[in-house]
């Protein structure tokens, strides 16, 4: 009796543990089941090349990825080139100087915005930010580029704080004593020797803030004006993959090559994210590896 | 609540404080560190600069009628009652099944998985699905609840579909937990004949409970405030009916909020409704994230803070 119980309770589990693996699995499959029912009325060439995305043009209705592409690109390397030195130097500054309780209220606080709701960031981008940017930069609207980058810039920056910080924190204390006895100063310890053996730790911290920023979707769906053109100017509007999925989603007609091609961005976006994903996942695990001596 | 005995360190892991510095004058060391703080107070700054602007904002908007009322004349005025009790709902529905699915898929990866090809595709999907955007778990909900099981627009579906999104989130940090209890735990009970689920429950799931409510908790406040699964699976613009069944559509606070800024046609007339129901999303999100960060801190209070 209690052997089967033991038997049966290592079944459920594992039966829990492998859900993680068909659940992922479920996803990509159905995304491109029903992503590639859209290349049926759209040739795969014009969705992944053509350059106008235009689904409820009168005549030819244009699925072009491209400029989604681009400005899903573009929102999130502008967001990063402010939260990757942000992130980094708040990381080295947490990792390397606060101890105790200081410590354990910053991370929360860092931690606790990770869990923030977007939309309630998307909000405060559209009442605060918003009239901001038109003020001090003297444009008509402040749903922009500029924008939404900035949004991102934040919700990346809890991810990014806290992996490098994680990443930091695994670089073994013999590399700070050789360091010291070798008459570097703290500073010099942290910038020379600490921050440079953590480096495939924290290129993973920022590939993980990537994905986090390329998949958000409720902040920049409230902040980002959503013209699907190819943006070149801070200050014009911008459409990124997700706010289209969200957009059209409710629009288009279940069964059409409309409501297909969705899926289709969700299969793209899934990708991408996965992608960066194992990449971090290879190279936290490539720096944990580098200290085994 | 009273913790339980922990003889040795929840986290054997954890490093040794840092090595002290020589113990020299370092001026531009130290104006190294502080041009570092910077951002990071910057950031710090932002957090609660936003807390302060939504708290001062929405304030004079809320009233027990605010909390208690429908909205009224299409939206302009009223409450939000429906939205809570939407939210209260659909985040309760996604946790039934993701609690004591990521709890047990947590207990296999600490306790069963042996170093093989299966354990590393398992942890390795599960990291996986917990970078997967929010809007991707909304299609995948609109494709298999709402369409090939069936399940319509409804709470059920939106509920299911949050239950995917979170259940990564679950299992590691349940996993992490277990992991925690020292080995010693199980050895005890085993060297006194019991079978490996005896151990497990009798021995190591009660010292691991603390810190598995630490992680369902901060789940429980992350799903409250997700607006993009529900986006398609079930949730409503507005709805004179309160939620009758697990199939009914619903209104919940993230969308209410989307929707009063962008989708109503008197923007600048429902702000302050706006507002006020960010303020309560908020609120909501804060206290069950605050209970979570309380227990850890007694956890790590007794683990000499570390985190």
């Amino acid at each position: 009796m209690r052997r089967t119980a033991d038997r049966v309770a290592h079944g459920v589990f594992l039966a829990a543990a492998l859900l993680g693996v068909i659940v992922l699995l479920g996803i990509l499959v159905f995304l491109f089941a029903y992503g590639v029912k859209a290349f049926k009325e759209i040739p795969v060439f014009r969705f992944l090349f053509g350059t106008v995305w235009n689904p409820d043009a009168y005549g030819t209705k244009q699925f072009g990825l491209i400029p989604l592409l681009w400005g899903s690109f573009l929102t999130t390397l502008i967001a990063l080139m402010i939260a990757v030195p942000f992130g980094i130097a708040s990381a080295l500054f947490i990792a390397e100087r606060l101890k105790g309780k200081v410590r354990v209220v910053v991370k929360t606080m860092v931690e606790l915005f990770a869990g923030f709701p977007s939309v309630v960031l998307g909000f405060f981008g559209l009442v605060v930010l918003a009239p901001l940017i038109t003020h001090v930069f003297h444009v008509s609207s402040g749903l922009n580029l500029l924008n939404v980058s900035l949004l991102l810039a934040f919700m990346s920056l809890p991810t990014i704080i806290s992996v490098s910080d994680d990443a930091l924190r695994v670089v073994p204390h013999s590399y700070r004593e050789a360091a010291y006895a070798l008459g570097a100063t703290p500073w010099t310890t942290a910038l020379r020797i600490i921050l440079p053996s953590a480096k495939s730790g924290i290129l993973a911290a920022c590939m993980l803030g990537f994905g986090r920023a390329v998949g958000e979707t409720m902040a920049v769906l409230m902040v980002a004006g959503n013209a699907p053109i190819m943006t070149k100017s801070l200050f014009e509007p911008v459409r990124t993959i997700t706010s289209t999925i969200a957009i059209e989603l409710g629009e288009s007609s279940f069964g059409s090559a409309h409501f297909y091609s969705l899926f289709a961005l969700g299969a793209v976006l899934f990708l991408i994210t996965l992608g960066t994903n194992l990449l971090a996942e290879t190279l936290i695990k490539r720096e944990k590896r580098s200290f085994m001596l | 609540m009273s913790l339980p005995p922990t003889p040795e360190p929840l986290n054997p892991g954890t490093p040794e404080p840092l090595p002290r510095a020589p113990r020299r004058k370092h001026f531009a060391s130290n104006a190294g560190f502080i041009v570092l703080a910077v951002p990071l107070a910057a950031f710090l700054a932002f957090v609660i600069y936003m807390f302060v602007y939504l708290s001062v904002n929405g304030a004079p908007v809320l009233s027990w009628r605010f909390l208690t009322q429908a909205p009224v004349n299409g939206m302009t005025e009223g409450g939000i009652m429906p939205c809570i009790i939407g939210t209260i709902l659909v985040t309760f529905v996604s946790l039934v099944f993701s609690i004591p699915v990521g709890i047990f898929a947590g207990i296999y990866l600490s306790e069963y998985a042996a170093n093989n090809v299966l354990t590393r595709l398992i942890r390795s999907s599960i990291r996986s699905l917990a970078g997967i955007p929010s809007i991707v778990y909304g299609l995948f909900g609109v494709a298999l609840f709402v369409s090939a099981l069936h399940l319509g627009l409804s709470i059920l579906a939106s509920g299911l579909t949050l239950g995917l999104m979170n259940l990564p989130w679950i299992i590691s940090t349940a996993e992490e937990s277990i992991t925690a209890i020292p080995s010693s735990f199980r050895e005890g009970a085993l060297a006194l004949g019991t079978t490996k689920w005896e151990a497990i429950r009798h021995n190591v799931l009660p010292f691991a409970f603390p810190g598995i409510l630490t992680g369902v908790l901060l789940a429980l406040a992350r799903t409250m405030g997700e607006t993009a699964p529900i986006l398609f699976t079930g949730v409503t613009y507005f709805t004179r009916e309160l939620p009758t069944s697990l199939m009914s559509k619903f209104m919940a606070l993230p969308y209410h909020l989307f929707a009063l800024t962008t989708q109503h046609d008197q923007v600048m007339k429902v702000r302050p409704i706006a507002f006020g129901t960010a303020l309560v999303l908020l609120a909501l999100v804060l206290a069950f994230d605050a209970v979570a960060f309380a227990i850890r801190m007694r956890l790590a209070g007794a683990n000499k803070w570390q985190v």
